[in-house]
């Protein structure tokens, strides 16, 4: 029987390969064990090892060409047999691919992150209430659960929330046509498939030591293991006496380091300061704090409600790039970094256009509280299309923040000193002053768009009633 | 008319004599109205009417005093159940399946119970009570009381193993009960004769050393007399009995039997028969009842049968829970 | 603690329940004269009289009837069944009567009675009389039914199945009757329809109850020494049934073998397993593996015999499946 030879994973956190070179061709037969391409990956050039036997039938992916861990690559059988079937399963697989990749974000540097992520924050972008774009990728994107913008493990289309064994089609093609399944069951325990699903473990890429290939509780752990290394954090003894210390990367950290990276390297950040009188925001704070029996609105509810004032100005500081567009968003929802000791996280208040302080602040505290317990779902963290970081009671006078995808601009709030101020009769007053500094990603938000924005929002902050205007 | 039944109306008190013929009436009231409610749908599944045999129940168990004394019937129990002195509106409301039925619904016609008044409850399945009658009258000797077990059952039953099985062990153990089998010659549809090896019934007790007689199940006071006797014996000396009463029922054995199996003549040779005709021609002669008064009787029993079908048609359906009541103590 | 035999247990049960309640009686074939035909009930007509301890003629659906009829009637009546076997000429009388009587009179009339007997093989005695009959009573709604594996757990559970309003069918095994164990002086009960971990372990929950609770001790044992440990579940009462101890167990082992002396056809082995895929669904590592009896009827031959029967090496293997060694 002729199967697919499918794009495996040669290292735990690929997601897309790239033939480098064939060594066998049509034809030729395929010991196990055969060293039958050669991949480059995220980290390396590996050796691709058959796990079949067989005769090289066709290949399906050239010298040069990418493929998606799970993705076919080259079909194997007995030398004559009819292939045309599964040829075919492959293009209508691959062009939907094609088009999936077109729909989303473009100017990628890193080509690891392809795939997945970028499917991810096209699904982001499709699925928030506006018409999808490209016909044959949204709607299986929108019948998805909605990824966290940047999620590292979201390594296939076919999303591993654990709900099902069988991975959702890859190459579906939809606009009224039936869907056609490319991708084969996926044998796995109901445990296996929650413990990997709660490590964000790509199922499609593992292979099963069970019956059938049944993936199995142990071969999850296997690639736990593997993922957080070694697992040594053993310091490793200098010659000074003085040890090294190796510490295993979470998913978490990973998941930092990868998003917070792509941010960084893909979208031209550039950087605008004013600072701000906050002596009226203060004193109304507490004005209004002396009447509430419920005490004070936290002072980051004010700047949340204040920021949602100004966007509402200036709407492009609420919009994503999506590489051919710019999709500007309908909800202004911000998220708030919450500094927690397994990383930061960032839960999103939703809707802070239409909704009041208080609301803001009730659902704020209890995000907060979320956060600290490592409550916080998928769901709370996803789809904040703009970010405020507020490092005042670090003591940080003021920082440049990195912007919080699919957002593309980030709001960072220093601390609230007191400083002798110019005012308008020239003379020196005692103010309370803070420093605001807004990254903002150039490919959305040119100098000037970003200053209006940043000087709107200085003018809201000094003299809420403005925003009234 | 049977000469010894008017020579021994003198040794009877009025209100004995008028109730026996009363309960038979509403007896026979209460099962045509039963009957007929079937017809409109009002009652569904099996349906085994007792007309024509009321003076076996109603003579058996005026022989006995329900404080101390049980009964336990088969499936054709509607008549033991009311002649136990069980409430019609209760038992109608039963074949109604209705939430204020004796077993809450959840019996039906085969399944009539009444706890307080030892009317131990009708069963289904042929001759399955016997044994559980018998220990019944184990549990009366094992106590020391004075009580004593009626149990009824058919021609259709006397085969059953379960009916040997019984009779040599309240032989053994001599227990306080008289077996009463009720022989109204077809066993469903099949004349008794036809499978039996042996055609008259009370020396079937000859096998376990229980002493049998034959009675004529028309006449209520013949079967009152048969009944005290064995019962006395029962209860004194602790010697089971075994009656054979002959009667015959003017229906199918179900509402489902057309009932081919017997001519009409022989039908109406029977209705002749009517032990509540006989009963009441009797005291008739004897001078104890007119017909007004006759009508009077008659006309309430259809009043108190009336009221226990407004009764069972108001009552209500068992809520879905109760489903799930009485399968187990908890 | 003293040790004694399973069979003295259950007579030190009955003979506790008799003394303690003058309704409590016996009734079966060879219970009173001979003893016992397994002398489970040796010494209790000497001790309690014909009124109590009652002979009975070889007619199962008889005396099974009259026990139920006793009990009807108030007194709380031991029916002993000879072997399990001979129960299925008194199923009518178990099934139609005892275990409806509740139900039919709408709860005028209940049924405090206990059925017990041996059940399941014991040696060389063929087919019609190595029958474990548990399936069809564990079916029956308004019935319990208990199965012990241990003289504590069988006179612990006696006691309370006497005192049970409930009928309630007491499954015990020839060949257990010798078991030695551990039962205290005092008064104790066991309720009805609680589970007991006779072993904890992390690897695999291995249910089981009965005789082959030993057979699954000794896989223990054997498979401990190569690093596996299971989990024993003695069911202990099999209706009502406890799930939750068998559902915590598989949450933590993420693994489940049913072992079960009877018929694998409609059995409990299919029936635990069935609740354990349904409930623990996201827990299983493996499906569900069961070892019952093989789906034949018992031959004579000791070898063949035996190896219809659960055995170490077949809970080693299922074992070993599950854990996908």
């Amino acid at each position: 029987m002729a199967e697919f030879i499918r794009m495996t994973a040669l290292s735990p956190t690929m997601d897309e390969g790239t033939v480098q070179k064939w060594n066998v061709g049509v034809n030729d037969t395929i010991s196990t064990g055969d060293v039958i391409c050669e991949v480059e990956t995220d980290k390396a050039n590996m050796d691709y090892e058959a796990e079949d036997e067989g005769v090289l039938l066709e290949i399906l992916v050239e010298e040069g060409g990418s493929a998606r861990v799970g993705d076919p690559i080259a079909i194997i059988g007995e030398k004559g047999e009819d292939i045309s079937a599964l040829k075919q399963q492959a293009k209508q697989q691959s062009e939907a691919e094609s088009e999936k990749q077109a729909a989303s974000a473009a100017g990628q540097a890193d080509k690891a992150a392809a795939g997945g992520e970028a499917a991810g924050e096209a699904a982001a972008g499709t699925g928030r209430g506006q018409k999808p774009a490209p016909a044959q990728a949204a709607p299986q994107e929108a019948g998805q659960p909605q990824p966290v913008p940047g999620a590292a493990s979201r390594e296939t289309a076919a999303g591993t929330t654990g709900a099902a064994a069988t991975v959702p089609p890859q190459g579906t093609v939809s606009g009224g046509g039936k869907p056609v399944t490319t991708r084969e069951r996926i044998k796995i325990s109901p445990l296996a498939n929650r413990i990997a699903a709660q490590n964000r473990i790509n199922i499609a890429a593992v292979r099963g030591s069970g019956p059938g290939g049944r993936i199995i509780k142990r071969d999850i752990e296997k690639i736990i293991l593997g993922q957080t290394q070694a697992g040594t954090t053993a310091p490793i003894t200098g010659a000074g006496g003085i040890s090294d210390m190796e510490t295993p990367v979470s998913q978490k950290r990973a998941v930092i380091a990868r998003r917070l990276a792509q941010s960084k390297f893909s979208a031209p950040h550039y950087y605008l300061t004013v600072e701000v009188l906050m002596d009226e925001l203060l004193a109304s704070r507490e004005l209004m704090g002396q009447d509430d029996p419920q005490g004070k609105l936290a002072l980051n509810t004010f700047l949340i409600k204040l920021a949602a004032e100004a966007i509402k100005k200036h709407p492009l500081v609420n919009a994503t790039w999506l590489g051919d567009k710019i999709l500007t968003h309908g909800s202004i929802d911000i998220g708030l970094a919450v500094d927690h000791e397994d990383g930061l996280v960032v839960p999103v208040v939703r809707n802070c256009g239409a909704r009041g302080m208080r609301e803001i602040d009730t659902d704020l505290r209890a995000l907060i509280v979320k956060a600290r317990e490592g409550k916080l779902s998928l769901v709370d963290m996803e789809g904040a299309t703009f970010t405020i970081s507020n490092l005042g009671s670090f003591g940080i006078d003021r920082f440049t923040a990195i912007i919080n995808p699919p957002g593309s601009a980030i709001l960072a709030v220093g601390k609230i000193n007191k400083r002798p101020w110019v005012n308008r009769e020239n003379t020196i007053e005692i103010k309370q002053v803070c420093a605001l500094t807004l990254s903002c990603d150039h490919r959305v938000l040119d100098g000037a768009a970003g200053a209006r924005f940043l000087a709107g929002l200085k003018n809201i902050i000094e003299q809420p009633l403005r925003a009234l205007l | 008319m049977p000469e010894q039944t008017t020579k021994q109306l003198k040794n009877y008190k009025k209100d004995f004599l008028s109730g026996l013929l009363r309960t038979m009436l509403l007896i026979r009231r209460f099962e045509e109205n039963a009957s007929k409610m079937y017809g409109l749908k009002k009652i569904g599944g099996f349906l085994h009417l007792y007309i024509g045999e009321e003076a076996v129940a109603v003579g058996a168990i005026s022989a006995v005093d329900l404080k101390r004394d049980y009964v336990f019937a088969a499936y054709r129990d509607h008549g033991h159940a009311i002649a136990c002195g069980a409430d019609p509106n209760v038992l109608m409301a039963e074949l109604y399946a209705k939430i204020d039925g004796c077993s809450r619904g959840k019996g039906g016609s085969m399944h009539m119970f009444d706890a307080e008044k030892h009317m131990m409850g009708g069963n289904g399945i042929v001759g399955a009570h016997i044994p559980v009658a018998a220990g019944c009258a184990l549990k009366i000797k094992y106590k020391k009381e004075d009580g004593v077990v009626l149990c009824f059952f058919g021609d259709g039953a006397i085969h059953q193993g379960s009916f040997h099985e019984t009779l040599n062990m309240a032989s053994i153990l001599k227990l306080p009960i008289v077996f009463i089998c009720e022989n109204n010659q077809y066993g469903m549809g099949t004349y008794y004769e036809r499978v039996s090896s042996v055609h008259d019934f009370s020396v079937m007790g000859g096998s376990y050393g229980i002493p049998g007689k034959q009675v004529d199940g028309m006449d209520v006071l013949a079967v009152y007399e048969a009944v005290k006797e064995a019962a006395e014996r029962a209860r004194k000396e602790r010697i089971p009995g075994l009656l054979e009463i002959k009667t015959y029922r003017y229906r199918g054995h179900s509402m489902s039997d057309p009932a081919k199996y017997r001519t009409k003549e022989e039908l109406d040779s029977y209705k002749k028969q009517d032990p509540i005709l006989i009963l009441k021609e009797e005291l008739t002669a004897g001078g104890l009842l007119d017909d007004k008064t006759y009508k009077q009787w008659d006309d309430a029993c259809k009043k108190q049968v009336k009221n226990a079908v407004d009764f069972a048609e108001q009552s209500k359906e068992p809520p879905l829970e109760t489903l799930y009541e009485d399968v187990l103590i908890e | 603690m003293p040790k004694i035999t399973f069979r003295e247990a259950l007579r030190q049960a009955m003979d506790e329940e008799m003394a303690r309640d003058e309704d409590v009686i016996l009734l079966g074939e060879e219970v009173a004269l001979y003893n016992g035909a397994y002398k489970v009930s040796k010494g209790l007509y000497e001790k309690y009289g014909e009124s109590r301890v009652i002979d009975t003629p070889i007619t199962e659906e008889g005396f099974t009837g009259i026990g139920i009829g006793a009990a009807v009637a108030g007194l709380r009546p031991i029916v002993e069944w000879m072997t399990l076997n001979f129960s299925i000429q008194a199923l009518d009388q178990v099934i139609n009567n005892a275990a409806k009587m509740l139900y039919m009179s709408g709860g005028q009339l209940s049924v405090p009675i206990v059925f017990r007997g041996p059940n399941g093989p014991a040696e060389y005695l063929s087919s019609q009389h190595s029958q474990a009959l548990q399936t069809i009573y564990t079916h029956i709604p308004g019935l319990k039914v208990v199965s012990p594996a241990t003289p504590y757990d069988a006179k612990g559970l006696l006691k309370s199945a006497i005192r049970d309003n409930n009928p309630v069918v007491f499954m015990e095994a020839e060949m257990m009757y010798s078991w030695e164990g551990e039962v205290p002086e005092g008064e104790y009960l066991i309720p009805l329809g609680k589970a007991d971990v006779k072993r904890q372990g992390k690897d695999v929950s291995v249910v089981t109850y009965a005789k082959p609770l030993r057979v699954v001790q000794e896989a223990a044992r054997r498979l401990a020494g190569q690093g596996i440990e299971l989990e024993i579940i003695d069911l202990r009462t099999l209706r009502p049934l406890d799930t939750q101890t068998v559902f915590a167990s598989v949450q933590k082992t993420n693994r489940c073998v049913v072992v079960d002396e009877a018929w694998p056809v409609c059995g409990m082995a299919s029936y635990v397993g069935y609740l354990v895929a349904h409930h623990c669904f996201d827990d299983l590592d493996a499906p569900v593996e069961t070892v019952t009896g093989e789906d034949v009827p018992m031959p004579y031959n000791h070898t063949l015999e035996l190896a219809v029967q659960p055995s170490v090496e077949k809970v080693i293997n299922a074992v070993k499946k599950v854990m996908y060694l």
